[in-house]
């Protein structure tokens, strides 16, 4: 079976089944590879990606759930938000491991795109599904807070 | 550290690049690429780029960007034009001098690496300089280089230009390193690390992401209790699933092989097996405390003795007494276990973020059967590790590559394992309980401390043990007591080895992950005894310790320690040396109906010559982090054997509305540099416990912390 979707921008044709997550799809058949599986279970976040626009758990969204939808994986990034987040993202040094990280910068571009000037508090509550074992938490409120300053100029 | 350099060697090369390093061990280090001689640390290649070959894997702890800091400082690189690479397997020209194998771990890669990537810098600077005098004719001395150009009067060049006339010849026997007042790199407050731009843009490759041409997903079924066997298994349902490839018997357990890794992990579900568990742990967490509690009753072995502790005790002032108990916990990286093994012409390849190359080599050369010298390892980066991704057995790589041999077609084979596999996959931080007993005079001076312990050794049975185990008692068992900083007189350490079926494994930080805790909230009880400030009163006891004192001082001051606070909060302190480094950190805690914020935490370390103090400041965020989520959440129980947990919503990580704001401070230091990856860790736990007792007058003994009575925030 066939699902035709908007990937990164291109028309494409998964071919797998509807019951396949959207995770594995992106990676195995796809071999698109930033996209992390951590958990398998919605609860780490390593996994997120945009579906039109909207950052979800490809781990628990199912391929035949995106027929027809636009997904944007971390390689598909594109305009000011998320230009300002990765290079937040780098001149603050957050990484350690990095395994996480594709799923917490797409989880903030999210987030400043429905709040541009967030507060702690609003960082917090966004970015709670998003584990990072490495605990580079404080560099991501501090990114975070960065990229919305570039925004702003 | 013992290196010597000669002039032999050295390699250069002339067209492809150029070539500079040394072994440890002072000799030859010579491969042979498209015909160009190669050594092992620095390469230059054609159009300037320094090439840095990185011995040590790359796990977040930074070392990619330590390591090159150390060859571009001494070569005086352009920092934007320097890159790395990972060294492959090869335990003679990488072996990490402080373990003698090649491996990383222990925060040694600094430490072991300084002198000898230094060294390598030195020597591709002597040759960029001797070629560019050669070239313009004047004397070398008065050539110059910095920021990755090469100058003398007019004459300017950048190191693409004299590759061509580099020779191998021009190094001197003993490299010239700089006087540290010259560096320009090594203490720069920040240099941007030479991992972040390929892990914020997902291009960064784990072995999660190695998927060669005509690989095959696989994922093993195993034993549901720790020393099972598999009796029989049934995957007639399983084999007919949608793309699944073979399902196999091997050592490990069953074997599911499928053309992506969701179909192999849907078809597992679907295999019906049975186990043996004659050799198996069958206890329950409830039946194994019970043979703890029952241990600490009886005499230990001992580690330390001084003499004299139970009349010191019988005579003290006053006396406290504590008993601590830690759980089994698993490491959690976020990158699950999981390698690409392809066997094929009688040689292995592993796709591996691999900690310890030396042993997987020898692990899986000699279950394939062909051999260490026979097995290559492409390494790349590691979503995490904390410790997991070395041990003893190479686990997860020799797995992998029975599912390669089982499978047998010679296609590279993808072993993946899920987040279940790894929670409930063993190799724990051993659990542990360990009792305090302790006492002051009248004047408030500490006269005994005792300390027994019943852990589980981790080095026992080990290649590694004769290193590690003396007369029974392992040290990483009792580390971090035994050879406490505080001048403690009548010091006793006891120590009962509990036996399980359980794999345990160092965790980040070692015995140092609870051995801190004890001792420190076990201190600051004394000092409540002593009627003592506990800043004040572990000054008395370290006052022979200049290191520590420093660390505990500048925690003290940045914190602001017995300044106000507001209502309902706490502030605690805990001091910690471990692998050569030391760390303070003031905790600050705040109570709300009963419920505890982390607020702030204030780390001072000291960690000799700060190479990169940006990562130095990260690892100990990081290390903070680590050691909170353990302290406030997570341990592995078992019922019946099996173990309890299986995922993060029943292994709690620290999310980051849990992190506290930190702050890391490094004392000014010209000694060599030591380890941060492990000692933020350490201190967090204690300096938390004691800012909540300050809050709420509560003494929290057992982790993690919500199971001994704690709610937080």
């Amino acid at each position: 079976m066939s699902i035709s979707l908007t990937l990164n921008g291109e028309s494409v044709a998964i071919d797998a089944s509807p019951d396949m997550p959207l995770l594995w799809a992106i990676r195995d058949v796809r071999k698109l590879t930033g996209t992390k599986f951590g958990c398998g279970v919605a609860s780490c976040g390593a996994c997120t990606v945009h579906v039109d626009g909207v950052a979800v758990r490809s781990c628990q969204t199912f391929l035949g759930d995106v027929e027809g939808a636009e997904v944007t994986t971390i390689e598909g990034l594109s305009g000011p938000v998320a230009t300002a987040v990765q290079g937040a993202w780098k001149d603050l040094d957050v990484v350690q491991c990095g395994y996480c990280q594709s799923g917490q910068i797409m989880q903030a571009i999210d987030l400043l795109t429905t709040t541009p000037k967030p507060t702690d508090d609003d960082i917090d509550t966004a970015m709670d599904g998003n584990v990072c074992r490495c605990a580079t938490y404080v560099r991501i409120r501090a990114a975070i807070h960065e990229a919305s300053r570039r925004l702003e100029a | 550290m013992n290196v010597t350099l000669s002039r032999r060697s050295f390699l250069a090369t002339g067209s492809a690049g150029v070539l500079v390093g040394l072994t440890a061990r002072g000799s030859w280090a010579a491969a042979h690429m498209g015909g160009t001689v190669v050594n092992p640390f620095v390469r230059i290649d054609p159009d300037g780029t320094v090439v840095v070959i990185l011995k040590h894997f790359e796990m977040g702890q930074g070392t990619s960007t330590g390591l090159s800091t150390l060859v571009a400082e001494e070569l005086d690189a352009d920092w934007d034009k320097v890159a790395i690479e990972f060294a492959p397997a090869n335990t003679e020209i990488y072996i990490n001098t402080l373990f003698g194998v090649q491996g990383t771990g222990g925060s040694t890669a600094i430490a072991n690496s300084y002198e000898q990537y230094r060294k390598a810098g030195a020597a591709a600077r002597a040759m960029m300089v001797a070629a560019a005098a050669r070239l313009w004719g004047v004397e070398a001395s008065t050539v110059s280089v910095a920021n990755g150009t090469v100058t003398s009067g007019s004459n300017t060049a950048t190191f693409d230009d004299l590759i061509g006339g580099a020779d191998a010849a021009d190094i001197p026997a003993e490299p010239t390193l700089k006087d540290p007042s010259a560096f320009t790199l090594i203490g720069r407050d920040k240099l941007a690390r030479k991992d972040s731009a390929d892990k914020t843009t997902g291009k960064a490759i784990f072995a999660m992401d190695v998927m060669p041409e005509g690989v095959v997903y696989a994922v093993l079924l195993r034993s549901p209790k720790f020393g099972g066997k598999l009796a029989s298994f049934d995957a007639t349902t399983a084999s007919a699933m949608p793309g699944v490839v073979a399902v196999k018997e091997t050592p490990a357990g069953v074997a599911v092989f499928a053309d992506n890794t969701w179909n192999a992990m849907q078809a597992r579900d679907a295999v019906e097996a049975e186990w043996d568990f004659t050799e198996a742990e069958t206890r329950s967490t409830d039946a194994m405390e019970a043979d703890y509690a029952a241990a600490l009753e009886e005499e230990g072995m001992i580690a330390q003795n001084d003499g004299g502790t139970d009349e010191a005790l019988a005579a003290a002032a006053k006396t406290i007494e504590a008993e601590f108990r830690f759980p089994f916990l698993a490491h959690a990286p976020m990158e699950p276990l999981n390698c690409v093994v392809q066997i094929k012409d009688g040689k292995v390849k592993i796709w591996d973020g691999t900690q310890f190359h030396t042993v997987t080599q020898g692990a899986v050369g000699a279950v394939s059967g062909v051999g260490p010298e026979n097995v290559s390892i492409e390494t790349v980066y590691a979503g995490g590790s904390f410790g997991r991704r070395a041990n003893f057995n190479s686990d997860y790589e020799v797995e992998a590559t029975f599912a390669a041999m089982a499978l047998g077609t010679g296609q590279p084979v993808k072993l993946v394992w899920t987040r279940e596999d790894d929670i409930r996959g063993g190799y724990y931080r051993p659990m542990c309980w360990h009792r305090v007993r302790a006492g002051v005079d009248a004047n408030g001076k500490a006269t005994a401390w005792h300390s027994s312990l019943a852990n589980k050794s981790i080095f026992s049975g080990t290649p590694m043990a004769a290193m590690a185990v003396h007369d029974g008692v392992d040290d990483f068992s009792v580390e971090g007591v035994k050879d406490t900083a505080y001048a403690l007189p009548g010091l006793r350490v006891d120590l009962r080895n509990m036996e399980s079926a359980i794999p345990v494994l160092w965790w980040r930080s070692v015995g140092h992950s609870h051995s801190a805790y004890a001792m420190e909230v076990a201190m600051d009880m004394l000092a409540e005894a002593a009627g003592a400030d506990p800043v004040e009163f572990r000054r008395g006891l370290l006052a022979e310790k200049p290191r520590h004192l420093g660390v505990l001082n500048l925690a003290a001051e940045k914190a602001g320690w017995g300044g106000d606070l507001p209502e309902g909060w706490g502030r605690g302190i805990a001091v910690h040396q471990s692998f050569n480094s030391y760390v303070a950190e003031v905790a600050e805690v705040s109570s709300q109906d009963g419920r505890i914020k982390l607020e702030r935490i204030v780390a001072a370390v000291d960690v000799g010559t700060a190479v990169n103090p940006d990562v130095i400041r990260a690892q100990v965020e990081g290390a903070i982090g680590y050691g909170l989520s353990h302290a406030m959440r997570q341990k592995i129980t078992f019922t019946d054997g099996e173990v309890d947990q299986s995922n993060f919503p029943d292994y709690p990580p620290l999310r980051i509305g849990d992190m506290p704001k930190i702050e890391v401070h490094i004392v000014s230091s010209t000694e060599p540099p030591t380890g941060i990856g492990e000692p933020g860790l350490p201190p967090a736990g204690p300096a938390v416990a004691n800012a909540i007792y300050q809050a709420i007058g509560r003494r929290v003994m057992r982790l993690p912390m919500e199971d001994d009575g704690i709610e937080f925030a």
